[in-house]
Order: structure tokens, then C-alpha cells, then sequence
């Protein structure tokens, strides 16, 4: 690896103040699951890594404003999989982060690398999406939110500017009578990337669709929700007709690239049946 | 850049090494504080021949900065059990004649002990699960799987 300074805040103030002295030339590492070998081959060459690991605040995962949830982009995925509250409520993010790698690789990698990485197929997205959480950020000018359906601005790039921090996600409780699934296509069952990936979010009320969200991964540069198809569930009764019609209307929403993945005719195929199976897992478990 | 100073624990030890910023706790662990047990297969979290165990949990050590170990427990293959007091893994591998030409053995082993701590009676599928993060290029799966499963008996026997 190429030489760096390595710089250890305790805290986020710490960390705010060690980018605005370059944030240009740092990187922030966290699980390091992404970032390491990308300094190993040469990809990156930072000049001052800055290392989050120390800050406790990052790895925390607290009741929010109300009866949401705070979790800090330093939480790993493994916490995300295991985590009580995190699978009581956002069973979708559970799963997503169940998904990630190997268990020697979900016990280093973050919430937030998965984030800001900005992979058009990264798995932690779509339920973030479909659960209308946001993104606290924090920089030399304070403390920003911003939804997370506009974090992402194209194929690994975000919002942040080098001088700010992904701090936690902030993730309002769907309430009792909701349910939420992410799922995945992989050749491989482990250690593989989504060729496509589709979370889903019902919430319901006298047997009526109250809320629909259906997010969509490796589709488009950044993971998108569909809301034709999130409009075609709500104030209805869902049924098997309509959660097909949605899956339809997912696969418009769709804008995918063919690659060594998966060509787009294909992608478009896995958007429709996981949105279909997703939905299908969201209502028996907001009906439960 | 002038090197940091790591205070960590290892195999149960106090341990203080003066680490370069750019240095992984896999290659701390080989060159300076010298225990080989973990293994650099790919450099990239990909084969698990590095894996020991951080605050308890497996992980892959060659994608840990050294200074990132800072305050923590680590755990080699090398302090999960010893000569004559053989981990019940360790004493299944042996017994089975697991190893082929050894190189992944001491991260399946670290995987395998943490999965068994956790999950004390694994299915078949769960120790398959546990497993996917190690690669043994001798493909020696099967006894790896038989001794994995036996160790669990003895080891769910141990606890209750």
C-alpha cells in the first residue's frame, strides 16, 4: 500500500475538523471492506486516511425523534443482521445487510461505505429508500439532512462534498402494521453482488395499502424507487392482481445497462419477479 | 510519517508495537509481533485465510489497518488452544486428517470457533454459511464439514 498519514479523531467534531485541513486528499475509512483494496491495487493513492473507528457515536444504533431509529454509518453490516430493534421494525435492512459478503467481511463493512460508496447495486439502499430514511451529514457548516432518495447523484458519487461525514441514517418507524422485504439475485448465494435487488414496504389499515415503497438496485447509476408502481398499491386492497400489476409497472421504472452481470432484458425479468416476491413478503408481514 | 504505537491485546496478552500507518493487523501480527497462524491469501477479503477473531467476532485481517486494533482483543489460531489442549475443533480436524496442504485451515478454523460460539448446534447449512468466507483451494470441504459437526456435539456437550 502506498504510504499515508493516518489520522484517529475520537469524535465527530475531531473527524469534521482533521477533513477541513484536505478533505480533498483524505479518505475517510471505516469497515475498510472497499476502500482497502482499492489502495492495495492502486486505485487510490489518499494522501491522510482518516479513521472512524474511534468515534463511538458512529458505531451506535439509538431510538430516534419519535419512535424511529438512529443508526451510525460506522454500524456493520454483521450489527445491521443481529441487531433486535433493527430487525423488529426494518426487517428489510436486516436482511440487506445479512446479504453482504462473508461473516469475516460483514463483521468490517459499514452502513455507511455500503452508502457512500454509491455502487449503483449497493444492497443497503433500497431498504433505506423504502423506508423514507435520511441521511444526517455533517461538515464545517453544521449539521444537514437529506433524503436518502437524493443521496445518491450518479455511479459513486453522493452529495457529500469532501469536507462532510455521512454521521447515521435516521429512520422513521413504519409502524405496527407494516412490513418490508429486500431481496436479491446472485449467481453465487454468497459473496456475490446484486445483479438486480428489490426492497418493499406496505403499510396497512382496514385492509387497505396505506403506504407502498418499492426500491429498485443495480437498475440505474443510483438505486431509485418506483412510484407508478408504489401509487397502483396505495388506497387499495392488495391483492395478487395488483401486486402484479405493480411488478409491471416496477419493471418501467427500470433503466438497466446489460454487463458481465447480467444483460438489461434480464434485469428487467428479476426487477419484475422480486418486486413481485417482495410485496408478496411485505403484506403477509404487515398482515401478521 | 512517524509510526503509531499499538496497545491491543492479543491471545489474552497486553501487547505495544510501534506500527506503520499503512501496516494491516494481519501484517502486525506476522511480522512484528510473529505469530503466522493467519495466513495472507488474497489481500481483499475474498479467502479467509486471515481471519481471527476482533472483540470475539471473525473477521478478515488483512482489510483491518493495524491502528484499528487499537484498545481491542484480537485472537489467533495460535491462542485457541495449545499442544496437549487442543480446541475440540482443532482435535475433529485432526482426527479427520482435514488439512491437505494447510494454508486455510487456521482461518477455517477461527470462522468454525466463532460460528460454534454463537450457533453451539449448527445445521449443515448454518456450518456450510459459516463457512463461506474461507476458500480451500484443495477443495477438502466434506472432512471439513464432518469435523465441524462433530466438534459441535462435543462442544454443546461441553456446555451443558
Amino acid at each position: 500500500m502506498r504510504r499515508f498519514e493516518l489520522v484517529l479523531p475520537e469524535s465527530v467534531e475531531d473527524c469534521v475538523k482533521a477533513l477541513a485541513q484536505g478533505g480533498a486528499e483524505a479518505k475517510l475509512l471505516a469497515g475498510g471492506t472497499d476502500l482497502l483494496p482499492q489502495m492495495k491495487n492502486g486505485l487510490l493513492k489518499p494522501a491522510r486516511v482518516i479513521d472512524l473507528s474511534g468515534i463511538a457515536r458512529l458505531r451506535a444504533i439509538e431510538p430516534g425523534n419519535g419512535a424511529g431509529i438512529r443508526i451510525g454509518s460506522a454500524v456493520t453490516a454483521r450489527m445491521l443482521e443481529l441487531d433486535r430493534a433493527v430487525r423488529a421494525h426494518y426487517l428489510s435492512l436486516a436482511e440487506s445487510g445479512a446479504l453482504v459478503g462473508s461473516v469475516q467481511v460483514r463483521n468490517l463493512a459499514t452502513l455507511g461505505g455500503n452508502l457512500c460508496n454509491a455502487a449503483p447495486s449497493a444492497d443497503m439502499a433500497p431498504p433505506l429508500l423504502a423506508l423514507d430514511a435520511e441521511a444526517v451529514i455533517t461538515g464545517p457548516k453544521g449539521e444537514r439532512r437529506v433524503p436518502i432518495a437524493a443521496f445518491f447523484t450518479g455511479v459513486r458519487r453522493t452529495v457529500l462534498a469532501p469536507e462532510e461525514l455521512l454521521v447515521e441514517l435516521a429512520v422513521p418507524n413504519p409502524g405496527p402494521r407494516s412490513g418490508g422485504n429486500y431481496l436479491r439475485h446472485t449467481p453465487r448465494r454468497e459473496l456475490d453482488i446484486a445483479v438486480v435487488g428489490v426492497a418493499s414496504q406496505l403499510s396497512l389499515a382496514n385492509g387497505v395499502c396505506t403506504k407502498a415503497r418499492i426500491a429498485l438496485a443495480a437498475v440505474a447509476p443510483v438505486p431509485l424507487r418506483a412510484t407508478a408502481a408504489e401509487q397502483a398499491l396505495e388506497g387499495q386492497a392488495v391483492t395478487p392482481d395488483r401486486i402484479a400489476r405493480a411488478a409491471d409497472l416496477a419493471v418501467d421504472a427500470a433503466r438497466p445497462i446489460g454487463d458481465q452481470r447480467g444483460s438489461a432484458d434480464f434485469r428487467r425479468h428479476l426487477v419484475r419477479v422480486l418486486t413481485r416476491r417482495t410485496l408478496t413478503t411485505a403484506l403477509a408481514r404487515a398482515s401478521a | 510519517m512517524a509510526k503509531h504505537l499499538l496497545s491491543c491485546t492479543v491471545n489474552d496478552e497486553p501487547v505495544e508495537v510501534l506500527v506503520q500507518p499503512w501496516e494491516t493487523l494481519l501484517d502486525a501480527l506476522r511480522e512484528r509481533i510473529g505469530l503466522t497462524g493467519p495466513k495472507e491469501g488474497c489481500g481483499t477479503g475474498d479467502c479467509g485465510a486471515c481471519t481471527v477473531h476482533f472483540d470475539g467476532k471473525p473477521i478478515a485481517s488483512c482489510l483491518l489497518l493495524a491502528m484499528q486494533a487499537r484498545g481491542h482483543n484480537v485472537r489467533t489460531i495460535e491462542g485457541l488452544g495449545r499442544p496437549g489442549a487442543l480446541h475440540p475443533l482443532q482435535d475433529a480436524f485432526v482426527r479427520h486428517g482435514v488439512p491437505q496442504c494447510g494454508f486455510c485451515i487456521p482461518g477455517v478454523l477461527m470462522a468454525a470457533a466463532a460460528l460454534l460460539t454463537e450457533n453451539p448446534r449448527p445445521t449443515q447449512e448454518e456450518i456450510r454459511y459459516g463457512i463461506a468466507g474461507n476458500l480451500c483451494r484443495c477443495t477438502g470441504y466434506t472432512k471439513m464439514l464432518a469435523a465441524i459437526t462433530e466438534a459441535a456435539g462435543a462442544t454443546a456437550g461441553r456446555r451443558s
